[in-house]
């Protein structure tokens, strides 16, 4: 059994409400923290963890913490990331509906450390019925003297608040997600200032995602060092991956970081193997903004050594022949799958989700998406192939937030390591036949 | 398909309104723009028509075209009148490997419309959306506010069945049976 | 004062200059092109990406370059920063990029636009890329709006700068237009047929990059090369009252603000000077505006363009030859 810090609870009966939580060790971070703490020396613990953030990045958390300006007479705020919409990824959506008294735990010990007095998760607004669960429970943590003011009589007060979102991908990029907040359109802001400077209404704001908040509670609950031993090198922690796609068991899994990708996808432990005894053919092992690899290359790296799942191992190579650990969404593809599809259907995604505010990003994702539909309908030329390279590559870099370089990594990687595909396409259409039917984006938009 | 109604919201939800805005800083009422187009939007008959949108942007005290510019950003308004259920069928990455063409293509036959589109009797919609964080459970849809996942064409059809027996608009503010995992 | 060198060139500036500021003051040569930036309107610039450049060094403290190019209107400088404009290929050849990205939805019906001899998008894609793009896609295409009876909406000309929006927000009251949808569907609209109006709200006009947003008043009248343009004024309690008058002969075409070297303008003005004063004896002429020479237009640019198909044959004879300036205005 691997090791669980996270989830260590997440199937007792009941856990969901307070009492259990409570039961079980609940809300003990946050009297450590008030009662035995300051602000700074919780900081400290969170830098000696090594925690690294869990939205995509793995910025280092504990240092993202210290940017944060102290201007006198400006309120601070600490936002949690809860809009989770990376194509593959749903551990949050796990760890909030099943224990949500751990992520509040931790919004009030991190709000603690930040001097935030007041504090949001913004949850995508399809996760309607999670936005309630969490409600109540911050109702039972008010009730419970968790939140409010003079919190266990430390002279500390907090207010949190759910705030729904309502349906666009952009919302997770951190600033998209504070204009979101504001009631505007999610149109990332250019940067400088980052949010840490002028944040939320202009105020200094820390974003956090929903796993880094709820790993501040076992960090402070046993150290920073103790939670800095458990992974593997500057990986340090569990991880919560969401595994889906061609396995026989899809899931929300926390992994210790360092474990092998082979035994990842092969254990009963985890994925048990790919579904229905076929091959492995390729892998997107961090959501799907992330490269994706083919089979030999997820399992060993360039130079043959065995792929770990973790931050380093995962990007050993670059971006030639590495990936990224991403936020977690491990989507696994049995050697039926359509590269071309798949990546006609990520850039159709990213197509779709673009906010539209810089010229490469807007044009760019709706002129490939278009050159890929063009390759499906069988019209494609081998110049195509080279349009697409070159597309990718005038987004990537130019524009204002990271979705350019999400949408274009995707294309990149797949005429990397799968252009025989491409050219087998444009060269032999009737081969498209075996692929399944796509669907007609435009006729699908409503309005 | 539309029962026309005052567009006001009744004392209660006034009360609901006025406490969403003292979540955010004095004078950031704007800030409860998205929250209020989801109250307004389950009150009136699941989309926002221009009427409504101007009564939420003088309940907040901004300019319409802000709401405007807003509502039309976010895939979850709707801004032309929709079905007592809109089925939302994810079209993404994983939800695509498990089939959920053949969902979509499924219920396009089954309805007789194509996503997008309304029955007749302004029972169902369809609408095609992006990855809802439910791809360990692929195919899935949803409906008001229910995940329905690990999805089937047995378990579409009961889906419908039931939603059809219930005869009531679905909104995001209903309650749901939490599937457990 | 922090001290910048753009292109090997080294000026000494205020502190929160921005690399595009310094760029200008430095000269033409070193100025990077900047479709959406503009002085006057607070928060504008960063969307189009058409003044990317390289920074080589971050500053004499913190020497590394940034990992990636710049907008260059939203980057202040710091002392000691080293900046790439034209010497980078690499600025050079993403801005290629960058002026594709914007013509392949742009309408191709130059011909015909009004804004043509003064587009900055027909200048930036003479002067940085190519002027054929490459995609065979139909283009995006949106219906003409009216709003109001001086100002007219031609969506499909829109490169999404942003700059119409910053001016309602900024310089009128009670915006009525803004961005609507998203993504490569996002428009320019009033999203319900709203009238703007508001004593400033012709500066939409002026400050639209392209032909999108166009003078009624003007529309079709003229060629913006065959008029000749004086700079004049007249006491207005609204605004300066400092414009530039578009003659066609013995007659005024149109009112503009009074733009710069960079094509901004320097102040705004209101509706009654824009719109409805259009008599010579209604202004005081200071004399000709020296207007710079950075229009490219020439005929065999247009070859291979479509002519739209709302043209008659006979609508076609009437244009102008475009290599000739008859009426004598030596100013282009
Ligand atoms: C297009 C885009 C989408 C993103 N989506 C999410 C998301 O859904 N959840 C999340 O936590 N971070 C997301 N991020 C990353 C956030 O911008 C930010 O880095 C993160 O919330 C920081 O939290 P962390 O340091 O705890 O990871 C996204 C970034 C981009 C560019
Ligand atoms: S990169 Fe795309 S999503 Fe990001 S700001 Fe630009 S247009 Fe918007
Ligand atoms: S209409 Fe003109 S000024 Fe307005 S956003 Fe479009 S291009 Fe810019
Ligand atoms: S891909 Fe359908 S829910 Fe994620
Ligand atoms: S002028 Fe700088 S990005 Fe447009």
């Amino acid at each position: 059994m691997g090791k669980k810090i996270l989830l260590k609870h997440d199937h007792v009966s009941g856990i969901q409400g307070y009492e259990v939580y409570r039961k079980m060790g609940g809300y003990t971070s946050v009297e450590r923290a008030l009662k035995n703490m300051t602000p700074n020396e919780v900081t400290e613990e969170v830098k000696k963890s090594g925690l690294r953030g869990r939205g995509g990045a793995g910025f280092p958390t504990g240092l993202k913490w210290s940017f944060m300006a102290k201007p006198k007479g400006v309120k601070r705020y600490l936002v949690c990331n809860a809009d989770e919409s990376e194509p593959g990824t749903f551990k949050d959506r796990y760890l909030m509906s099943r224990i949500p008294h751990l992520l509040i735990e931790g919004m009030i010990a991190s709000s603690y450390a930040l001097g935030a007095n007041t504090a949001y998760i913004y949850i995508r607004g399809e996760f309607f019925y999670i936005a309630r669960i969490l409600e109540n429970a911050i109702n039972e943590a008010y009730a419970n003297g968790w939140l409010g003011k003079n919190i266990l009589d430390s002279n500390y007060s907090l207010d949190l608040f759910v705030h729904t979102g309502a349906g666009a991908y952009i919302c997770g990029e951190e600033t998209a997600l504070l204009e979101s907040l504001e009631g505007k359109r999610g149109n990332p802001r250019i940067k400088p200032p980052f949010p840490a400077v002028k944040g939320a209404w202009d105020c200094p704001t820390v974003v956090n995602n929903v796993e880094t908040i709820a790993a501040v509670v076992p960090i402070i609950n046993d150290g920073g060092e103790a939670y800095s031993k458990v992974g593997i090198g500057k990986s340090t922690g569990t991880k919560l991956i969401s595994a889906s796609g061609h396995i026989n068991k899809p899931g929300v899994y926390e992994i210790e970081m360092g474990i092998t990708v082979e035994d990842f996808i092969y254990s009963d432990e985890y994925c048990g193997g790919i579904l229905n005894g076929k091959k492995l053919k390729a892998v997107v092992a961090g959501g799907s903004s992330v490269p994706i690899l083919p089979a030999d290359l997820i399992l060993k790296t360039a130079n043959g050594k065995p792929r770990l799942m973790s931050y380093e191992s995962l990007a050993d190579g670059g971006f030639t022949t590495g990936t990224m650990l991403g936020s977690g969404g491990f989507i696994v593809m049995d050697e039926t799958t359509s590269i071309v599809k798949n990546l006609w259907n990520f850039t159709r995604f990213y197509h779709h989700e673009s906010c539209g505010q810089c010229s490469p990003c807007r044009e760019g994702t709706a002129w490939m998406e278009k050159v890929l539909h063009k390759i499906l309908d069988g019209q494609g030329s081998l110049t195509d192939i080279d349009l697409l390279w070159e597309i990718q590559r005038k987004i990537e870099g130019n524009t204002i937030c990271p979705l350019g370089e999400a949408a274009a990594w995707p294309v990149a990687s797949a005429i990397r390591h799968f252009k025989s595909e491409f050219e087998e396409y444009v060269k032999n259409p009737s081969s498209i036949n075996d692929v399944k039917h796509y669907f007609e984006v435009n006729k699908l938009e409503m309005a | 398909m539309t029962e026309t109604k005052e567009i006001k919201f009744n004392e209660e939800t006034l009360e609901l309104v006025q406490r969403i805005i003292k979540r955010y800083p004095e004078g950031k009422q704007k800030s409860a723009l998205l929250p209020l187009l989801h109250l307004a939007q389950a009150e009136f008959d699941g989309w926002l028509s221009a009427p409504t949108m101007d009564y939420v942007a003088s309940l907040l005290n901004i300019l319409p075209i802000e709401v405007y510019e807003v509502a039309s950003f976010y895939s979850m308004y709707n801004l032309k009148p929709v079905g007592k259920c809109v089925i939302e069928v994810c079209r993404t990455s994983s939800c695509w490997l498990m089939g959920a063409e053949d969902i979509i293509k499924y219920l396009e036959n089954k309805l007789s419309i194509k996503a997008g589109e309304t029955t007749e009797d302004g029972m169902f919609s369809i609408k095609t959306v992006e990855c809802l964080g439910s791809c360990g459970t692929a195919p899935m849809m949803m409906c008001g506010s229910q995940f329905h996942e690990k999805l089937s064409f047995e378990k579409v059809d009961n889906i419908l069945d039931k939603l059809k027996s219930d005869d009531k608009r679905k909104t995001y503010f209903d309650a749901v049976v939490v599937e457990d995992y | 004062m922090p001290k910048v060198t753009i292109d090997g060139k080294t000026i000494e500036v205020a502190d929160g200059t921005t690399i595009l500021q310094a760029a200008r003051m430095l000269g033409k040569e070193v100025a990077p092109p900047a479709m959406c930036f503009y002085t006057n309107l607070k928060t504008s610039g960063g969307y189009c990406r058409t003044c990317l450049v390289k920074v080589s060094k971050g500053s004499d403290k913190d020497p590394r370059p940034m990992p990636k190019l710049v907008a260059s209107c939203r980057t202040p400088i710091m002392d000691g920063m080293e900046v790439q404009n034209n010497t980078s290929p690499e600025v050079i050849d993403a801005r290629k990029g960058v002026v594709e990205f914007l013509l392949i939805n742009h309408p191709l019906d130059c011909p015909v636009c009004d804004q043509a001899g003064e587009c900055h998008l027909q200048d930036l894609s003479y002067e940085n890329g190519s002027a054929k793009t490459r995609t065979e896609f139909e283009r995006r295409t949106f219906n003409k709006i009216e709003i109001g009876n001086k100002i007219q909406l031609h969506m499909t000309r829109c490169i999404l700068c942003y700059r119409c929006v910053k001016v309602a927000e900024q310089i009128t009251d009670g915006r009525v237009h803004g961005v609507i949808n998203r993504g490569d569907h996002s428009e320019i609209s009033t999203y319900i047929e709203e009238v703007i109006d508001n004593d400033f709200s012709g500066n939409v006009i002026d400050v639209c990059p392209v032909g999108a947003l166009t003078d009624k008043t003007f529309r079709f009248k003229s060629r913006v090369w065959f008029t000749k343009p004086m700079s004049a004024h007249r006491t207005c309690d609204k605004c300066s009252g400092k414009v530039t008058l578009w003659y066609q002969g013995d007659e005024v075409l149109r009112t503009t603000g009074r733009k710069d070297q960079w094509g901004e303008v320097e102040e705004f003005i209101c509706n009654t000077c824009r719109f409805d004063k259009k008599l010579t004896s209604d202004w005081t002429i200071e004399g000709p505006t020296i207007v710079d020479k950075h229009s490219v237009i020439s005929a065999n640019h247009y070859e291979g363009m479509i002519i739209p198909n709302e043209l008659t044959l006979n609508d076609i004879k009437k244009l102008p030859l475009l290599e000739k300036n008859t009426d004598g205005n030596t100013e282009f």
